[in-house]
């Protein structure tokens, strides 16, 4: 299957393999559209490890726990006090609040602005993969920092180096609800179970286990049963982080608490561990990742995401292959992804999630988005960033966007956004730097024709080329 | 009951389907409170006292005030223990299931199948609510979708380029096609419903009404019934719905979590109801989940994966009768695996009984097209 000429792989290399052309780009990547994608996926050494939690976001959450706290509890007892604390609390959670809107910002300014946008759109890729989702405050307010910290400086290292960065960190803890999981054979247990006053009895919870088997490694077809989902929570308790009360330094670091694991060797998917304690969760956790069923089901995963929602299976097995040859390494699983002829087929087989359509509409136009606002419609349509619904992450395919209402709140941000961003730039230019050689002649037709260029700039933006990759 | 109907102005029967993700805890929609098992099982998170009173054996959640007072009117009934046949423990996997009933092909759902099969005489509309279409509505039937939200200007010049551009593209043509139509009748319903409920003087204002649809409030819940209910009311309008309510997944500190979501369920049975007004009567509502959770409590105050779950089926139409499906008990020897509620009956039979009596679906394609392999899964029938 040979590949397509220059000038259609260069625009497939910024519209399929990245997140849309920036003005300028097809033309610079024409020289060696593929050299240009493996130039991205050189491995970078992690430095000194990133911080799970930055101090400054700890000390935010300290301050709002803290406030919380002192709220809650005045208005339990029912004390005028209360009403004093409302501020303060109030202060407080404006604090979080703002720092999550900036990690939101942020990363979707680095999405519209970032030179790599193979390397970026492979960063969210993963970030997908181990998805964490919003929930309550605190927990929301870990996500930016956990995609900073267990993500992106793996994504292009070992999986299973990825995999253990991701498990641990506090995000995906709270996420899954490890933190509480206690052994019910443990010391903690067992103490707690003797005391006449105990609120509850503590015990195991499955979660986390539950979705690393059937979402992040072998997958739902991964041949694992109930009883290995309960022996790998059983191995995972104990595994938690500091907490609140911890110094702000501390807040955050993954740590192993002894006396909640679960005592005694487990099994797992036909392997005993007889390695105790903090290792036992660790070893599991590196064997799953050894696994063919890991490289298979993920190298799947990543086809779809990548070419076509229902792949051809010679791409899927050139990266399992790839996969299995470098032991994980996930910048040569990368190099096979874009050496890959199939990787390369012309026609456009993806529709454009919400978020991937704002960020390439930013990126046509040379554009970033500014402020919180300029995102909000990705709420409405079903896209809000860090809110996705499940374990599961966001789905990639078609039929889950490309639904009447879907196009229908493109249009509307289209017909709003257009207008404001054209300025005095010629949308027929624009078209051709962003599309290149998947520009259609009715396309540039109709933009060329358009009444005025922010009609123009919209047709161009809600163009079938356009809302695929 | 039946005389009666056939005398009144025919009118169009409505199916309304609920799918709430995330598996939801049929033992706290429905608590067992005269299994004497239940209360050990579940120790703080069981719902005893607190239940809104049904009969001796079962109560109902307190925020479900709505249902209970369907219930006590004959137009509510409840499956306590029904499941998909081998459902597993995935969500996806599970919803998956509970959507495309048809093994591993999920590339429609059975809700599309079964609009596709009554669709031979007269066409069916259906409609999706919320931003990302659900797999039970999708397939060969061409759906319409919807969700709350700023509005398009349906005459303006852009939509109809737009629409020129897409004559040749099978995917983005008939979805903008189809999402245009809906705008013009959203637009005009929600115009309906800004004069229906403004209490100031000032003129009423579809947007911000539109804004107030969104959010998880009860009232927000009890308006989106009602804007669905719109869309149902229409000569045109919708005769299938469904509805993916999240937040169902209530692995830690069950209690709160799930008392809201249930509440948000409540306001849009009622707004619903409320909207429909005359035509509730030829409208069925049923609520279900991919599968329900754990029997006993788990470490964190919640509850983990399990199996059977409770199935809500409520309407203006509904024969009366008790609950659907059996009982089996919480007693340890009845547990499925030792840990979860062994289902009494599958899904898929209540979904054929529905759709049967009260859709008329053809029977045959019921146990065929609609749902392949369901030989072990007859219709229950006489609930409509």
């Amino acid at each position: 299957m040979a590949l397509p000429d220059r000038d259609l792989q260069a625009a497939i290399a910024a519209t399929r393999f990245g997140l849309g052309a920036r003005p300028g780009e097809i033309d610079a990547v024409r020289a060696d559209p593929q050299g240009f994608l493996l130039a991205q996926t050189t491995s970078r050494p992690v430095p000194d490890p990133i911080r799970a939690l930055p101090v400054a976001r700890a000390e935010a959450l300290q301050a709002f726990r803290q406030a919380q706290a002192a709220f809650l509890k005045a208005n339990r007892q029912q004390d005028r006090k209360a009403v004093d604390l409302r501020p303060e609390l109030s202060a407080a959670r404006t604090v979080l609040r703002d720092q999550i809107a900036a990690d939101v910002l942020e990363r979707a300014a680095r999405g519209a602005t970032t030179e790599a946008g193979f390397a970026e759109r492979w960063a969210l890729f993963w970030a997908n993969h181990f998805s964490v989702g919003a929930g309550n405050f605190v927990r929301t307010a870990t996500i930016g920092p956990y995609e900073a910290a267990a993500i992106r400086p793996h994504v292009f290292g070992r999986f299973a180096d990825l995999l253990v960065a991701a498990e641990t960190h506090p995000a995906m803890l709270l996420y899954l609800d490890q933190n509480g999981s206690v052994g019910p054979d443990s010391p903690l247990a067992q103490r707690t179970a003797r005391r006449p006053d105990a609120k509850r009895q503590l015990g195991l919870n499955e979660n986390l286990a539950r979705e690393i088997l059937e979402l992040h490694t072998v997958g739902v077809d991964g041949g694992y049963t109930q009883a290995d989902v309960t022996e790998f929570a059983r191995a995972l308790t104990g595994l938690t982080f500091r907490g609140f009360n911890a110094p702000a330094e501390q807040v955050g670091e993954t740590y192993f608490r002894q006396i909640a694991h679960q005592p005694g060797p487990r099994t797992v998917m036909g392997v005993v561990y007889e390695v105790e304690g903090e290792a036992q969760a660790l070893a599991i956790l590196n064997d799953l990742a050894a696994r063919p069923q890991t490289a298979r089901f993920i190298s799947r995963k990543i086809a779809r995401h990548f070419v076509a929602d229902d792949p051809p299976p010679a791409l899927v097995a050139r990266l399992e292959a790839a996969w299995r040859d470098a032991d994980g390494a996930l910048d040569q699983v990368a190099a096979a992804l874009i050496t890959a002829p199939e990787a390369w087929a012309p026609a456009p087989a993806k529709f454009k999630t919400p978020y991937e359509f704002m960020v390439s509409s930013w990126r046509a136009v040379g554009a970033a988005p500014r402020k919180p606002a300029d995102l909000a419609m990705l709420t409405a349509m079903g896209h809000r960033p860090f809110y996705a619904p499940s374990p599961e992450g966001w789905p990639d395919e078609a039929a889950a966007w490309a639904t009447p209402d879907g196009i229908i709140k493109r249009l509307v941000w289209t017909q709003d956004y257009a207008p404001r961003a054209i300025g005095a730039a010629d949308p027929s230019k624009i078209a051709v730097e962003a599309l290149g050689a998947r520009l259609s002649p009715a396309t540039a037709t109709a933009v060329a024709r358009a009444e005025s260029r922010g009609e123009g700039l919209a047709l161009l933006l809600m163009s079938p080329e356009f809302q695929r990759r | 009951m039946w005389g009666a109907r056939a005398l009144a102005a025919p009118q169009r029967r409505k199916f309304v389907l609920v799918i709430l993700r995330g598996a939801a805890d049929g033992l706290s929609i429905t608590p067992p409170v005269g299994d004497r098992a239940y209360a050990p099982l579940r120790r703080e998170l069981a719902i005893t006292e607190a239940a809104l009173p049904l009969d001796g054996d079962f109560g109902l959640h307190p925020e479900l005030k709505t249902v209970h007072r369907l219930i006590g009117a004959g137009q509510g009934r409840f499956a306590p223990a029904v499941a998909m046949p081998a459902a597993g423990r995935s969500h996806f996997e599970a919803q998956d299931r509970l959507e495309a009933a048809a093994g591993s092909d999920v590339s429609s759902g059975w809700l599309n199948r079964a609009m596709a099969s009554l669709g031979r005489g007269a066409p069916v509309e259906g409609l999706s609510v919320g931003p990302v279409a659900p797999l039970v509505l999708r397939g060969q039937v061409a759906t319409s979708s919807w969700s709350p939200g700023r509005a398009v200007e349906t005459a303006a010049r852009l939509p109809m380029l737009v629409q020129d551009l897409y004559a040749d593209d099978p995917l983005l043509g008939p979805a903008l096609a189809r999402g245009l139509k809906t705008e013009v009748l959203a637009q005009a319903n929600l115009a309906r419903l800004a004069v229906d409920t403004a209490d100031t003087p000032e003129a009423p204002n579809a947007a911000r009404l539109s804004r107030t649809l969104q959010g998880d409030s009860r009232e927000a819940a009890t308006r989106l019934g009602d804007a669905v209910a719109g869309f149902m009311r229409e000569e045109t309008g919708a005769d299938v719905v469904a509805i993916s309510l999240d937040g169902f997944d209530t692995h830690a500190n069950q209690a709160g979590a799930l008392s809201r979501r249930l509440a948000y369920l409540d306001a849009l049975i009622g707004g619903l109801q409320g909207g429909l007004g005359q035509g509730w009567g030829e409208t069925v509502v049923l609520v279900v989940t991919e599968f329900g959770r754990t029997a006993r409590v788990n470490g964190t105050l919640g509850t983990d994966h399990g199996t059977a779950s409770t199935a809500l089926l409520l309407g203006g139409g509904l024969k009366p009768g008790g609950i659907i499906g059996d009982w089996p008990t919480l007693k340890e020897a009845r547990l499925f695996e030792n840990r979860d509620l062994a289902p009494t009956a599958d899904l898929r039979s209540l979904f054929k009984g529905v759709l049967a009596e009260h859709m008329g679906v053809d029977r045959r394609a019921l146990d065929t097209t609609i749902f392949p392999d369901s030989a072990k899964a007859p219709p229950i029938l006489g609930l409509v």
